[in-house]
């Protein structure tokens, strides 16, 4: 099947999700988890790849103030290996003295080696609705992309990234904002929903395997890819909070917490969501 | 020795239960930490919103105590969301259901894209709860209100309870995942005295 023919298939979802008013919860789970299964029999077709192709050649172009690529970008297993690298993440990084996961490191070399302005790529950091993912996310979804079909192996040991972890579930639980909600308000429990969206029991190793590797995802509903901080970012929008600012603690601390649940889990990325 | 036995099982599945959560998750963290991250995780937020980031004391309780708190604490959570609840002046609990009906399905206000001038906050009840049978899009994290009213007889006293759970949940359910509709001033006293008709009126759809 042709790549547009799959985008036609992706248009006639977004009419079945948006037709789920009416029809039976489990008859529309029922559609999406179809257009999921055809997706899987032809990986080539989920439009997120076309980010992952254009995330490839942004990593090799001189770009930037230095006019350089980020072959000299250390995701942790040596300057410019990107095999495998996203199924370690987040780490300690000794260069930067902190814990990074994907898209906080790709910030930190886009800043130190190619000579980007931090602020700048912090400011407007997720696309709209429409929109494609922003440079920075599609470098993230093809990276993540060469440690599909590897199981998530963060090693998470140094002082540094045990408290990541520790922090990240203390933010997890946390209940602040005019609704007083926390991750934990939706994802600690297996089997709800808000509307007819379906919540992962994210602190449950069994159910956040079968989710996290999924980011970045492509989204079907607002036809891009999503980033996993875009995703916190979105979460912390409906939870009446401010903006979460890209690579922040709190955003490496909840990736650190998930991938730490999620340890075992298989990567899919970019995955494919409502 | 039988009793060492079962107490052997006892530890053994409680250890196959712990091992699910990895160890490094068990590690302290300094609550000054956490709240330097959260104050640095927001920086565009402006003046009026860095209240967001702090929770209040019956938040900090709640996660504190994984939203079940020990007795002494439920009671004084329970005590302070009852002294937080203001009433309608007239004393009627019932107003519009049809303006309830619009209220539970909007999910407008306090985010921080919500600036269109004087639209209202909805409660945006159906994320969570099932209340009318012509509304099949609701959510399961809350219980199913189908038939509040009607199986509670219409009472008076069942709608002034219903507007407290509204107003402040922790009133009834301390720790409550609902938000304090009334306390963190969410909704006025008007818009819930509707949402409590879209409950308990004869008149409503959740009761037919």
């Amino acid at each position: 099947m042709q790549l547009r023919q799959w985008l036609r298939l992706g248009a006639v979802a977004v009419v079945v999700l948006s037709a789920t008013a009416q029809a039976q919860d489990d008859a529309t789970e029922k559609a999406i988890e179809k257009y999921r299964q055809m997706l899987r029999e032809d990986p080539w077709s989920n439009p997120g790849l076309l980010d992952a192709d254009r995330g490839e050649d942004l990593w090799n172009a001189a770009r930037g103030p230095k006019k350089t690529s980020l072959a000299q970008c250390d995701l942790g297993k040596g300057p410019g290996v990107v095999d495998g690298a996203f199924a370690e993440l987040p780490r300690y990084f000794a260069d930067a003295g902190k814990v990074m996961d994907l898209e906080t490191r790709l910030l930190w070399c886009m800043d130190k080696l190619q000579g980007f302005n931090r602020a700048e790529l912090v400011r407007m950091p997720h696309p709209g609705g429409g929109q494609p993912v922003k440079e920075l996310g599609a470098i993230a979804t093809y990276v993540a992309n060469k440690s599909s079909g590897m199981k998530f192996a963060p090693k998470l040991d140094h002082p540094q990234e045990k408290e990541m972890v520790a922090l990240g579930e203390a933010l997890f639980m946390r209940r602040s904002g005019p609704f007083d909600f926390a991750c934990a308000t939706c994802h600690a429990e297996s089997g709800r929903r808000i509307r007819l969206q379906g919540l992962p029991f994210l602190s449950n190793p069994e159910a956040a395997r079968k989710v996290v590797g999924e980011w970045p995802a492509y989204r079907v509903s607002t036809t891009h890819v999503m980033t996993m901080q875009h995703r916190l970012y979105d979460c912390y929008w409906q939870m009446r909070m401010p903006e979460l600012e890209l690579g922040s603690d709190a955003s490496v601390a909840l990736v650190a917490y998930l991938v730490s649940t999620a340890a075992g889990g298989e990567i899919s990325a970019p995955g494919l969501k409502r | 020795m039988r009793f060492a036995k079962v107490t052997a099982a006892l530890l053994a599945v409680s250890a196959a239960f712990g091992s699910e959560v990895p160890a490094q998750q068990k590690q302290k963290i300094d609550p000054a930490r956490v709240d330097g991250t959260v104050k640095s995780a927001f920086p565009t937020a402006p003046a009026d919103w860095q209240a967001r980031l702090t929770p209040d004391e019956t938040m900090q309780q709640c996660s504190a105590a994984n939203n079940t708190p020990p007795a002494a604490t439920f009671e004084t959570i329970q005590a302070r969301a009852r002294a937080s609840i203001q009433y309608p002046a007239d004393g009627k609990f019932v107003g519009n259901w049809k303006a309830g009906e619009g209220l539970a399905q909007s999910g407008y206000g306090l985010r921080f894209t919500d600036t269109t001038p004087n639209r209202v906050n909805g409660g945006n009840c159906y994320a969570c709860h099932q209340i009318t049978k012509q509304e099949v899009s609701y959510g399961t994290i809350g219980p199913s209100l189908l038939q509040y009213g009607k199986a509670r007889n219409f009472s008076e006293a069942d709608a002034k309870r219903a507007y407290e759970k509204i107003y402040d949940p922790h009133a009834s359910f301390p720790c409550s995942l609902m938000p304090r509709f009334g306390t963190n001033k969410v909704l006025t006293i008007a818009q819930i005295v509707d949402i409590v008709a879209l409950l308990m009126s004869p008149d409503s759809p959740a009761n037919k």
